[in-house]
């Protein structure tokens, strides 16, 4: 899914709003996106684009007669002629001034895995100077010290599992405090691995009393997994065991046949294959294509308080988003981000992970060039799917206003605006429908999904 | 005669290293490939899959990369990475501030408790329980209620070495002498000289004994805490290689913990040593 656009494209409706809903066919749309690729490079290009896609529709109404008009002298000539009679380059750096931040050194805390990738490559390739911010990431030991920390304000925002601010807002597993998503981390990049003694049980049917590893309760892991095994017939909570592993000690376990598999984040599912541990049976994204997994999140007071730093901040997420979703830039990013300050890992393992080829475990090598991706909008869909399953494994008891809670905890209307500043191109709306393992998802009726499901926990 | 007990002892220590070395050395060789893959394949897997290599570095990985670690102490290569120098004298740093405030309050609290058997029994239930409590077990009650993770630490650092302090100056206050206390008050001296003249440096062994003992559980305690709060220190970096699965980095981890501790006991031992009298 792209979130750029180029108005130089005179294959491109300008108009239209949903990213994905403008094109006739999948086809035309990676195409459109590759060549977006192609053409934006920096942000000064593609603040350019806002402005210059603006005028352009100022220019010519007619969607179809700037097509024509596109065609017939090209790209180039039309830019150059655009340029001569409107300031193009003043427009742009007005455009794209924004207020000075309230406060310049921050702290962000993350997490080692790749899920944190734009919140960490961040900082080794400068999206946060770029943004006149002075960020000091500080990689912190699980999942629970995140939280407390920056609950306690140590960090100013930090990387958190996607269910987790919709929990500390809802006061699961913490006291109550308001906190928001303005961006999604990464979508897709987990994994199914078995130790290599169960290479012949890849049917989920012979698990029963199998022990596996999640990284912790509200994670989306914990869901996918359970939804998984439900799926094939199993109730996580009484034919298998699942624990709350933090995510180093997965593959040591695994070693030590503490546990027989895990759904995990990356770099660690990868580890346990390159130390010849265990084999990848199955990618998350196989589960269910796009979904959100780690979040960008920061505690309202925050937001309230320092408002043009926390712009920033978003801004200079979904830059390092935008750039990660790219995969030319992804060996790149594999080597910037492997050293012991930050995910300290062998950069082969982080290049697996992010070039989506891979060794299996078993053998083969595969290609999956999806593996992980990277996205930054905030789905407010996603949100509603998690409360689903959070009440459908007993973690929320009573009811639940899936709407409100989406829209409070996931920003999806500020990163519109943002992004749509930034000169990338969100989509419409905040709710999309999408497919778990074949069974489609409505983000209006929650309440009928839920109950669709026959293996849940007696509430 | 000493002498020589001590030379034969030298070199039976010396010979149960090499023992212990050569066990190592070959209990980690690698063994032979343990099976054909295709080269494709193996530029994508580590070294223990496609060359059998065990996963438990033999003590040549450890002593080459120990070097490595020796030759550049002090490197700062950001927040998340820095040298070994660096990260202990992080630990020294919150251990010390951790154990002198556990100092500055067991052993005039101990005093005082231990000048009256009253109150001595009261509270020695409380002691009792208070003092096998694990440093883990604070640290997540310490994370929430004081909100900041440094002092948390040396919250932890406090609570777990003040007990033994506290309980040994209890003990050797109560169990000073009854004939020297009874000396002093014929001489009619007071009580707070009596308290620094008579019973302080009789129970100055004691004090120190337990005071020996807390530096050790402070030591202890500041890996575990490090590991949980993180950003510095050697706790911190043993985690840290941990997520990385880099078994060299924790042994040699584990070796410089040891030696730092053996120092800290050892210099509390001098200390033991020039207050202690002969009776």
């Amino acid at each position: 899914m792209s979130t750029f656009d180029n108005p130089f494209d005179p294959n491109r409706n300008l108009r239209a709003g949903c990213v994905c809903g403008q094109h006739q066919s999948a086809a035309e749309h990676e195409q459109a996106t590759a060549l977006a690729c192609e053409t934006v490079e920096s942000e000064e290009k593609r603040y350019e684009g806002v402005v210059a896609s603006a005028v352009m529709r100022a220019m010519f109404p007619q969607d179809v007669a700037r097509r024509a008009f596109l065609k017939s002298v090209g790209a180039s000539t039309a830019l150059a002629a655009l340029s001569q009679f409107f300031p193009l380059k003043t427009a742009t750096e007005v455009f794209a001034q924004t207020g000075a931040p309230e406060k310049k050194d921050l702290k962000v805390g993350f997490i080692p895995i790749t899920c944190a990738t734009p919140i960490i490559m961040a900082a080794p390739l400068g999206f946060y100077s770029k943004h006149g911010l002075n960020v000091e990431v500080v990689k912190t030991a699980g999942w629970a010290v995140i939280r407390d920390k920056t609950i306690n304000k140590e960090y100013d925002a930090a990387h958190m599992l996607a269910p987790m601010p919709i929990a500390i807002s809802l006061g699961l597993g913490a006291n109550a405090i308001p906190f928001a998503v303005p961006a999604i981390e990464n979508i897709n990049g987990q994994g199914i691995v078995l130790a290599t003694k169960h290479k012949d049980k890849r049917d989920p049917k012979d698990w029963k009393g199998l022990k596996f590893a999640i990284p912790f309760d509200y994670s989306m892991h914990n869901y996918l997994l359970r939804y998984y095994l439900a799926e094939h017939g199993l109730d996580p909570d009484t034919d298998v065991q699942l624990r709350s592993v933090p995510p180093p000690e997965m593959v040591a376990n695994l070693r030590a046949d503490n546990i027989d598999g895990f759904l995990a984040p990356d770099n660690i599912c990868q580890r346990a294959i390159y130390d010849g541990v265990g084999f990848m049976h199955l990618l998350s994204k196989e589960i269910w294509d796009g979904h959100p997994c780690c979040s960008f999140a920061a505690s309202r007071e925050f937001i309230t308080t320092a408002p043009n730093s926390f712009a920033a901040l978003t801004r200079a997420i979904v830059d390092a988003t935008a750039y990660a979703s790219k995969a030319e830039n992804r060996k790149q990013i594999a080597e910037a981000i492997a050293p012991a300050n930050y995910i300290n890992a062998p950069v082969t393992v982080l290049e697996q992970v992010l070039t989506g080829t891979y060794a299996d475990g078993l053998g083969g090598v595969k290609t999956d060039a999806k593996r992980v991706d990277f996205d930054p909008f905030p789905w407010q869909s996603f949100a509603v799917w998690m409360l689903t399953q959070m009440k459908r494994w007993g973690q929320i008891k009573g009811d639940v206003d899936y709407k409100a809670v989406a829209e409070q905890v996931y920003l999806a209307t500020d990163t519109k605006k943002l992004m749509t500043e930034m000169g990338l191109s969100p989509p419409a709306s905040a709710y999309k429908s999408f497919a778990v393992m074949g069974k489609t998802f409505d983000p209006a009726k929650p309440e009928d999904y839920l109950a669709s499901f026959k293996i849940r926990k007696a509430s | 005669m000493t002498s020589s007990l001590r030379l034969r002892a030298g070199l039976v220590s010396i010979a149960l290293l090499a023992a212990f070395l050569g066990i190592w050395h070959l209990a980690t060789r690698s063994t032979a490939p343990v099976a054909t893959m295709s080269p494709e394949y193996a530029k994508l897997m580590g070294l223990t899959a496609t060359q059998g290599k065990s996963a438990m570095p033999g003590p040549l990985d450890v002593g080459a990369k120990l070097w490595e670690h020796f030759k550049r102490p002090f490197y700062d290569n950001g927040p998340n990475d820095k040298g070994l120098g660096i990260q202990l004298a992080y630990s020294i740093a919150r251990v010390g501030t951790g154990y002198l405030l556990a100092v500055l309050v067991a052993i005039p609290l101990g005093f005082l408790i231990g000048m009256s058997p009253l109150l001595s029994k009261a509270l020695d239930p409380f002691i009792q329980v208070l003092k096998p409590i694990s440093p883990l077990a604070w640290m997540p009650l310490a994370l929430y209620t004081i909100k900041d993770s440094s002092i948390s630490a040396i919250f932890v650092i406090f609570i777990c070495s003040i007990w033994p302090m506290l309980l040994n100056t209890v003990f050797g206050v109560a169990s000073v002498r009854k004939e020297w206390i009874n000396v002093a008050r014929t001489l009619e001296v007071g009580t707070v000289r009596r308290a620094f003249t008579v019973i302080l440096p009789a129970a100055a062994p004691t004090i120190l004994t337990g005071m020996r003992i807390s530096i050790g559980i402070a030591w202890l305690v500041i890996v575990a805490a490090e590991m949980l709060v993180g950003g510095t220190g050697i706790g911190y970096f043993v985690w840290n290689e941990w997520n990385n699965l880099s078994i060299t980095n924790v042994i040699i981890a584990i070796l410089l913990i040891g030696v730092v501790g053996m120092l800290l006991d050892q210099i509390l031992a001098r200390f033991t040593r020039m207050v202690t009298f002969p009776e």
